[in-house]
């Protein structure tokens, strides 16, 4: 018994030193113990049991998003013309998305646009760019893709529901904190470079949808607009790099605070977002 | 005193050449009229005369155009480094057609009186509805990197 005991500790040791280096050394040990265990007790080797099959799951696909999302093209401009145009227009914009699936994205993120072109090579022309703004009402819905290549700011503005557009993928879905990002145009380039050959991120298609939170560094003043100015309300630019205090306050100078309170400006579109909304969800299932 | 003076000065030259993080390498017209008399302009091919550094940026001094503004495929003359050179227009910041790029800066590539680059490469890239526009330029588009 006693010996038993001196050769079990030998092995305790011996497996302490060989845990020590975190060997693959596992066959060893397993058959170290294999000779000791007829000693003690008879036990069978414990059944095989095969290990569990691996769940591959494709991250790499994107899948179609299950947000209660609206293009926000739908909703009709404020103004007198007669609602029945765009009613009309509508009807085309869901007929043109049955054939071209056309994503949820917003300002900020990072989209792989794929159109015809005539000109070029392979008569195809893919562009990737961060999305910098969305404009446009019904059919002549546009947005601004920006890239850097070769150091040289490059930007193309697509016609979302025109016929030329073949495909439209997004790289990277994501929010940023303003809704017009037209100021990476005074930013610097990496905030505005992207891998034309980059791979789609997963992103989850239910939840809420990633907030980039980063504000931009600014080359040297002039920039193409004075972006401190209350009327465009920046949040992402590092101001304090670029202005002192002083400026920052003298750029209030130009606020309109009472313009908030202006009851004739207001648009409240979330009724007609809804009825729309249904009007949308209605003629895509069809 | 004299001292304290210094090295506030050299501070205040730290704060200034920190704040400059990237300067922009050329000067820029804003955007006007795509490209007419007087704009200033970057030369975007490795020709030695575009390329070697002068206290005066090159400058559109012609369009040959109806209406005196170039866009792209257009040629004009440049007055650059003292010499009258001919230049065609590949990409200016003034937004053109939808679907079409639009780039950050006016670039131009230089031209012999033949239509012949003088440069033998492209930095940037080209539009492609370069290609359709008239004139011969199968020798500028030949000598491009890449285009958008």
């Amino acid at each position: 018994m006693a010996a038993c005991a001196k050769g079990l500790d030998k092995c305790m040791f011996s497996l302490r030193l060989l845990r020590n280096p975190r060997l693959q050394n596992e066959r060893f040990i397993s058959t170290s113990l294999c000779r000791l265990a007829p000693a003690y007790n008879s036990e069978e080797p414990p059944k095989f049991t095969p290990p569990p099959k691996p769940v591959i799951i494709d991250k790499t696909q994107t899948v179609a998003s299950l947000r209660k999302f609206l293009s926000p093209e739908f909703i009709p401009p404020r103004q007198r013309t007669d609602p029945f145009k765009f009613s009309i227009e509508r009807k085309d914009m869901i007929r043109r998305r049955k054939v071209l699936n056309i994503p949820e994205f917003y300002a900020g993120s990072i989209l792989a646009v794929t159109m015809a072109d005539p000109n070029a090579s392979g008569k195809m022309n893919r562009f990737v760019g961060i999305c910098i703004q969305r404009g446009g009402k019904g059919l002549g819905a546009t947005c601004v893709l920006r890239n850097i290549i070769d150091n040289q700011g490059v930007e193309i503005c697509y016609e979302l529901y025109s016929p030329r557009i073949q495909k439209i993928d997004v790289l990277k879905l994501e929010k940023r904190l303003d809704d017009n990002l037209m100021y990476l145009r005074d930013a610097l380039n990496e905030y505005s470079s992207v891998d034309p050959d980059m791979k789609p991120v997963p992103f989850s298609p239910t939840g809420e949808v990633p907030f980039n939170k980063m504000k931009v560094r600014m080359r040297p003043k002039p920039w193409s607009k004075r972006w401190e100015r209350p009327k465009f309300n920046i949040q992402g630019i590092r101001f304090d790099l670029s202005l002192t205090p002083e400026k920052m306050e003298h750029a209030q100078k130009w606020a309109q605070p009472w313009l908030e309170y202006d009851m004739l400006k207001e648009y409240d579109t979330s009724k007609l977002e809804e009825q729309i909304f249904r009007e949308f969800q209605q003629e895509m299932s069809k | 005193m004299a001292l304290h003076l210094l090295t506030r000065s050299l501070t205040g030259l730290l704060v200034e050449s920190s704040s400059m993080i990237q300067p922009r390498t050329f000067s820029v017209t804003a955007v006007a009229a795509a490209i007419q008399k007087m704009t200033r302009v970057r030369v975007v091919d490795n020709s030695s005369l575009g390329n070697t550094p002068w206290h005066r940026p090159p400058r559109v001094i012609h369009v040959y155009t109806k209406n005196g503004v170039g866009k792209v495929g257009d040629r004009v003359l440049l007055a650059i480094k003292g010499q009258k050179k001919k230049a065609l227009i590949v990409g200016h910041k003034m937004p053109g057609e939808r679907m079409s790029p639009r780039f950050d800066s006016n670039n131009v590539v230089l031209i012999e009186d033949n239509g012949n680059p003088t440069g033998t490469r492209i930095k940037v890239p080209l539009p492609t509805h370069l290609r359709k526009v008239d004139g011969d330029y199968s020798k500028v588009l030949a000598i491009a990197n890449s285009f958008v």
